[in-house]
């Protein structure tokens, strides 16, 4: 995220720096405030994570050791609409792949990558905690698909390309 | 005076998820702006235990139980049935038959300790919570003295519910005798258990029994700050035990002088940011300071130097909820429960290719056949059973015939099948062991942490194995240098992980050796599941 094209992070960052400001002080709050600035800007680029390393004085090299440990933090921007395939064991074997498959299919996009119009990327994660409903399709925070076939797919994909 | 027609939603691990709340929200909104409020009552209730058909809503006295997927379908059931009287046809459940239905409810009944009031009261509501017993567990054990309350836990026998089993009470007591100017008590609430959601229904559906269990732990070794780390991809359980902690706060359960007592304890949240590796308690201590989850060398334990060195009670979900009915009730009512070595329930994630899959709560002892057959409901679309993992991903496979395995913490010595997470995952014959193993495999050297090179490498080099196996491009050899990695593993893995890596590799590989040959003998996969790319196949 380069500051010069992003007319909306002097804001951003007042609002992270806020946030850093209200916690500052307590011990191990490093991963907290990098949920919030994924949470505000996406995702964690350099810059952003200079910014963090120097608001809470932590050297660069532990925020980025941080950042590239925890599967959650992403150094790249993700689409719109973050596809999570759970690829669990109980997902699995009902299948998940083959929903993965066609997802990948249909927006004709590499993992992790967002669709050219930034509408989509798709993640592979590790269990959702709903094994009940395998297979499962999460898609942002809290839309939840379960007992997904191949063939709903599309429906799904559909359902978020009309709300834009 | 009761209202005239009542509908009762139900509320369990899928309905939640599926935004049961959210809809029974909405059938409260649109009957109040109808004016409906004085003769439609709508009441929360548990599972129907009726599974995969969206959220239910029974409408009664009519008794017609409608599938809701959509604001727009409660919007129908409103305008239709409630206000002109009309059944709406499209989103009637036809085959339900709630007759039938209670009678199937008193063969699997449950045992519920943890879940006692999971579905059954408004988890965002402390009233209800406390109008259960709730918090009687806590002013009892505030009358006690601090050792009297170990020694309670430590008679009731109660057991780790994380996986390994560790006494509780036993654990609490080396935390309690470490003098300190600080101590810590920690829920480790990082499920990330492949097949695992049972601490989501817990922390979703009865916050505060999870929150009583940490103040209890707190007064028990001297400790007066705690935190909650819970899996970043949780947002629904981290909402509802930050909205379930401000409320303990508002009521004077948690903060300065709890109760009128001057005992305080502060308890907030920390996020896990997907890291398997985390559920391991040292690794999750480190993550909670802040830095990448690598475990640590033990000893020293967590109770003796734990969170920023200091002492430290490391719990899991289940286990904390566990603490305030035994409190209240007594070590000896717990004990009446479950087996004598495992006493009391244990909640089960039942997955994979079953009739019914979802949360029991049933005592410990009860065998893998019960959990499958009676209240899994079997295997459906009439495959065959093939296997079945029990305790999670580091768990062992069992066979069929080997399915009167009754599961409690010992259960592995005798049976070799685990209890751990209390996962119970049920596989067809429409799968492959190789490739059911394979992606179990690439699950652990995705998550290993790479901090000791056993773990790190050896668990890379079996992905690499089972891919070439299932691509028929494996060798018998290659079998072998399996079980020489798992033995490397086993012994010299720093921590947990890596060390348990070997449990269903080995487990798989003993049961499935046929199939294993066959992908290096055969010129196909015998079920289908793997495809062969037969133009690089070598012979050995």
């Amino acid at each position: 995220m380069s500051l010069v094209n992003c007319p909306d992070c002097q804001q951003l960052f007042r609002e992270l720096d806020e946030y850093i400001d209200s916690v500052k002080g307590n011990t191990g709050v490093l991963i907290n405030v990098l949920h919030k600035a994924q949470e505000i800007f996406g995702y964690l680029s350099e810059e952003l994570q200079q910014h963090v390393s120097e608001k809470l004085d932590i050297p660069l090299s532990q925020v980025y050791g941080v950042v590239t440990f925890y599967n959650f933090f992403s150094m790249k921007p993700k689409g719109k609409n973050q596809i999570k395939v759970c690829l669990g064991t109980a997902c699995y074997v009902k299948g998940a792949d083959k929903i993965l498959e066609r997802l990948q299919d249909e927006l004709s996009v590499e993992m992790n990558e967002p669709t050219s119009d930034g509408l989509f990327s798709i993640h592979a994660v590790r269990c959702l905690g709903a094994c009940s409903m395998a297979p499962v399709v999460l898609v942002g925070e809290d839309d939840y698909f379960g007992r997904v076939t191949p063939d709903e797919v599309s429906k799904i994909l559909g359902k978020y390309r009309r709300a834009d | 005076m009761s209202k005239p027609i009542t509908v009762l939603v139900s509320i369990d691990s899928n309905s939640l998820l599926l935004g049961a709340r959210h809809f029974k929200n909405y059938l409260s909104t649109l009957t109040e702006n109808y004016n409906l409020n004085s003769i439609v009552e709508i009441l929360e209730t548990g599972s129907f235990g009726d599974y995969g058909r969206g959220v239910l809503f029974l409408v009664l006295p009519d008794n017609v139980m409608y599938s809701v997927k959509s604001e727009a379908d409660i919007e129908m059931l409103v305008m239709e049935h409630l206000l002109k009287g009309r059944r709406v046809e499209e989103l009637i459940v036809t085959d339900f038959d709630s007759a039938a239905r209670v009678e199937a409810t008193e063969t699997t009944k449950e045992e519920r300790i943890v879940l006692r009031n999971a579905g059954s009261i408004d988890p965002r509501n402390l009233e209800e919570y406390i109008a259960l017993d709730g918090y009687q567990g806590l002013a009892k054990a505030l009358r006690l003295t601090p050792e009297d309350v170990i020694e309670e836990l430590k008679k009731s026998n109660l057991r780790g519910r994380g996986g390994a089993g560790f006494p509780t009470g036993l654990k609490w007591e080396f935390t309690q005798r470490v003098e300190s100017d600080e101590k810590y008590v920690i829920c480790n609430a990082d499920e990330g258990e492949p097949g695992t959601f049972k601490d989501r229904l817990i922390m979703e559906g009865d916050p505060h029994s999870v929150i009583e269990g940490m103040i209890i732990a707190g007064y028990a070794v001297g400790a007066s700050k705690g935190y909650i780390y819970i899996r970043g991809e949780y947002f629904e359980s981290v909402a509802s035990l930050r909205g379930a902690i401000s409320k303990a706060y508002e009521y004077g359960l948690l903060g300065q002088s709890i109760l009128g007592t001057n005992f305080s304890f502060d308890l907030s949240v920390r996020l896990g940011a997907g890291a398997y590796v985390c559920g391991e308690e040292t690794a999750l201590i480190e993550s909670i300071e802040g830095k990448s989850g690598r475990p640590r060398l033990k000893p020293p334990y967590p109770p003796v130097s734990g969170l920023y060195g200091k002492p430290t009670v490391v719990n899991n979900v289940e286990t904390f909820a566990c603490i305030p009915p035994i409190i209240d009730k007594g070590a000896s009512w717990f004990k009446s429960i479950g087996t004598a070595s495992s006493p009391g329930t244990k909640v089960y994630s039942l997955c994979g290719d079953l009739v019914k899959r979802g949360i029991v709560e049933v005592p410990m002892g009860t065998s893998v056949r019960d959990l499958v057959q009676k209240y899994g409901g079997g295997v459906p679309n009439g495959r065959t059973l093939k296997m079945i993992q029990t305790g999670g991903a580091a768990g062992s496979f069992i066979k069929p015939e080997e399915m009167d395995a009754q599961l409690d913490f010992d259960s592995f010595k005798k049976y070799g099948a685990s209890l751990g997470s209390g996962v119970i995952l049920a596989i067809d014959d429409t799968h492959c062991a190789v490739d059911i193993a394979r992606n179990l495999m690439e699950f652990f050297a995705h998550e290993s942490c790479g901090k000791c090179a056993p773990c790190r490498e050896g668990t890379h080099v079996i992905v690499h194995i089972l891919d070439e196996l299932s691509k028929g491009r494996g060798t018998s050899e290659m079998l072998n240098q399996l079980y020489d990695i798992s033995e490397t593993m086993e012994e010299s893995s720093f921590c947990g992980l890596g060390q348990s890596v070997p449990v269903p590799l080995r487990s798989i590989l003993d049961r499935f050796k046929d199939e294993f040959l066959a992908h290096v003998n055969s010129p196909q996969c015998p079920v289908g599941a793997c495809k062969f790319e037969k133009s690089t196949k070598k012979k050995r």
